[in-house]
């Protein structure tokens, strides 16, 4: 199927911070987070559109993965209210965020490294007999699951290309695996909706390509993914629909095309050197000039957070407009 | 030297009282540390709630000494649940502190001249074990060749299949996909809860369980002196389990099992051995070793056996090296 053709709504709606989509399976309203005299997240509006891939970019400590935390339980806000599937989830605790189809990975992979890649791919499974105190002591109770789940997993496995390492120690595999086994385990728990924290950080360029082909894939199968990332040359690839985020605000949403044009992404994150042909002019995004997008960001770093030379000029200045 | 003695006297601290205590202890710490990563320092606490509950039943109000090994487990479990309800948040480093604070705190309300009426303040309580012993099939001979006394033996003969038994429950639990999920919060919590387990309820039954399993030491340790004290549940009983439990190989079964064997018999040769070489005068003067101070340089010798064998064997004695090459990578 043609996975990379955009979808008719992103054009359709307006390119503007907290528009409404069609068929949203995320809705936030209001959700904010304050450390202490900085807010770290304040999003007025957001919708994320069910079965599309959702890029969340912005500079460092803009708060994307601050926003993650706070949708999936593992940070309180200290305001607002977010409905996923029509569910209002705002304050329930991380574990039950899962069991309403919504799971995450982490920015520093979480690969269990005492766990075998199968102990970690099982884990993933929800409502497991065998999870009970009393219950794991009767194995006749979940064999029979156990082996369902494992079944499950090897076709996991293998699609993800783990098969081979199937009984290794997580703790042993390349840190590339580890990005894959995470991503394939999340899977295990069978969600609607699959939020991505910088999947692609550190990960080499061959690698990079299975995992877009993976993320691809999600969507084809139905899922929703959100997903967190600062290699610009993999958002413009998967994503069907760009926000941004600077400094706990949506400065902008849109299509790829679009996002890589708007003269206040380019002044909060892209970089102002890449709107060189001023910002009209880069309106009408072709193919070249998507090649000049790529540069700019493989020029990002990968995976890193936090302050640092590599931010982009402007960043601060703009966003402190916001 | 008597080496007759210096090997029966080895071989029956082996498999004694101690040994066996020693055991379950570091049993249920190896459920909380060597499974679950929760870093209880307060193991004592838990035997003291299991002797405790037991003594103090049976003394102060009177129960019968089989409903009051239910008492000492109970108290373990409300134990668990009172000290894991605030603590289990926090991360690991920080439990420590807390259950080893706690632990403290338990000792020094049980020896409290205020309660001394209940619960036998520093002179501890006694005589609860009665029912037990009249029960005792064994008679007067002594049992070679480890040359035990009846009772001891009868004790004995319960408390290892207990021991057994916490081994097999262990060995049921961490097979099973409970097990698993235990495991996966010792390697990272955050990624378990981001699955949708329950992470803070697992790790309240894990402390419940290897309270449990402390709370079954702390009732053989008082049953072994037929008393109870408030200063046996001090730190020095948690950092034994400790170092019995790094001993025989964290998150083994037996690990604990083969450590108290261990380290409890090396303690003992090393007792008898230093004494009887003194009496025979093989120890040059010039070494500031005496009868005396036995109990204290066989301590030194256990302390730099240790230290040798984190460097050289890191795992324990029956644990995998991979497991510690993946950890300090």
């Amino acid at each position: 199927m043609t996975v990379d053709a955009p979808a008719s709504w992103t054009t359709t709606i307006a390119h503007e911070p907290g528009v409404a989509k069609p068929d949203p399976i995320l809705v936030v309203e209001g959700v904010n987070r304050r450390f202490g005299g900085l807010v770290a997240v304040d999003v007025a509006h957001m919708e994320v559109q069910r079965g599309a891939i959702t890029a969340l970019i912005g500079p460092n400590g803009a708060g994307k993965t601050t926003l993650f935390n706070l949708l999936t339980g593992f940070d309180q806000s200290d305001g607002g209210s977010w409905r996923f599937a029509g569910r209002d989830l705002s304050g329930v605790p991380a574990h039950k965020v899962a069991h309403h189809g919504m799971v995450r990975t982490f920015q520093l992979t979480k690969s269990l490294a005492l766990l075998t890649v199968m102990e970690n791919m099982k884990l993933g499974a929800t409502g497991q007999r065998g999870e009970r105190f009393w219950g794991g002591l009767l194995r006749p109770l979940w064999r029979a699951q156990e082996k369902e789940i494992e079944e499950r997993a090897d076709v996991l496995l293998e699609r993800f290309k783990l098969s081979h390492v199937r009984d290794e120690f997580a703790g042993a595999l390349s840190g590339g695996q580890r990005k894959l086994l995470e991503m394939a385990r999340a899977l295990m728990v069978q969600p609607d909706l699959v939020m991505l924290d910088e999947p692609m950080a550190g990960v080499n360029p061959v690698l990079k390509q299975s995992l877009l082909t993976h993320v691809k894939q999600l969507r084809a199968d139905g899922m929703t993914v959100l997903f967190v990332e600062h290699d610009m040359d993999v958002v413009y690839d998967i994503s069907d629909w760009v926000v941004v985020l600077a400094q706990g605000r949506i400065i902008a949403e849109g299509p790829p095309a679009a996002i890589g044009a708007n003269p206040k992404v380019i002044d909060a994150y892209l970089g102002t050197h890449f709107a060189e042909g001023g910002g009209e002019a880069l309106g009408e995004l072709g193919p070249q000039e998507h090649l000049e997008v790529m540069e700019v960001g493989l020029g990002q770093p990968l995976g890193a957070e936090g302050p640092g030379p590599e931010r982009p000029l402007g960043a601060e200045g703009t966003a402190g407009d916001g | 030297m008597d080496w007759a003695l210096i090997f029966r006297s080895t071989g029956q601290a082996a498999i004694g009282p101690d040994a066996c205590y020693y055991a379950l202890a570091a049993s249920g710490l190896n459920v909380h540390i060597g499974y679950t990563g929760l870093l209880n320092f307060g193991q004592a606490a838990f035997g003291a709630a299991g002797a405790y509950g037991l003594a103090v039943a049976v003394v102060t109000y009177g129960v019968s000494f089989w409903a009051a090994l239910f008492v000492g487990l109970l108290g373990s479990v409300v134990l668990a649940l009172v000290l894991g309800f605030p603590t289990l948040r926090l991360r690991s480093d920080y439990l420590a502190i807390v259950t080893l604070a706690a632990a403290e705190i338990i000792r020094l309300v049980v020896r409290s001249v205020r309660y001394t009426a209940t619960l036998g303040g520093t002179d501890g309580l006694q005589a609860f074990g009665d029912a037990f012993f009249r029960l005792n099939p064994f008679d007067g001979a002594s049992y070679t060749p480890l040359q035990f006394r009846p009772d001891q033996v009868w004790l004995l003969v319960c408390a290892w299949p207990l021991v057994a038994l916490c081994c097999l429950l262990t060995f049921l639990l961490m097979r099973s996909p409970w097990g698993r999920v235990v495991k996966a919060i010792r390697e990272d919590e955050d990624a378990v809860r981001s699955l949708g387990k329950n992470t803070y309820w697992y790790k309240m039954q894990s402390l419940m369980l290897g309270g449990a399993f402390g709370a079954v030491a702390g009732i053989v340790f008082a049953m072994s002196k037929q008393s109870v004290n408030p200063d046996d549940y001090g730190t020095r009983f948690t950092f034994t389990a400790l170092a019995v439990m790094i001993l025989g190989g964290t998150a083994r079964v037996i690990g604990p099992v083969v450590g108290a064997v261990i380290f409890i018999g090396i303690l003992q040769f090393l007792d008898v051995l230093l004494r009887q070489a003194i009496d025979a005068g093989l120890v040059p003067g010039w070494l500031p070793i005496d009868v005396n101070k036995v109990a204290i340089i066989r301590l030194i010798f256990v302390g730099i056996a240790l230290v040798l064998l984190m460097i050289f064997r890191p795992q324990g004695i029956l644990g995998d090296r991979r497991e510690v090459a993946i950890r300090d990578r």
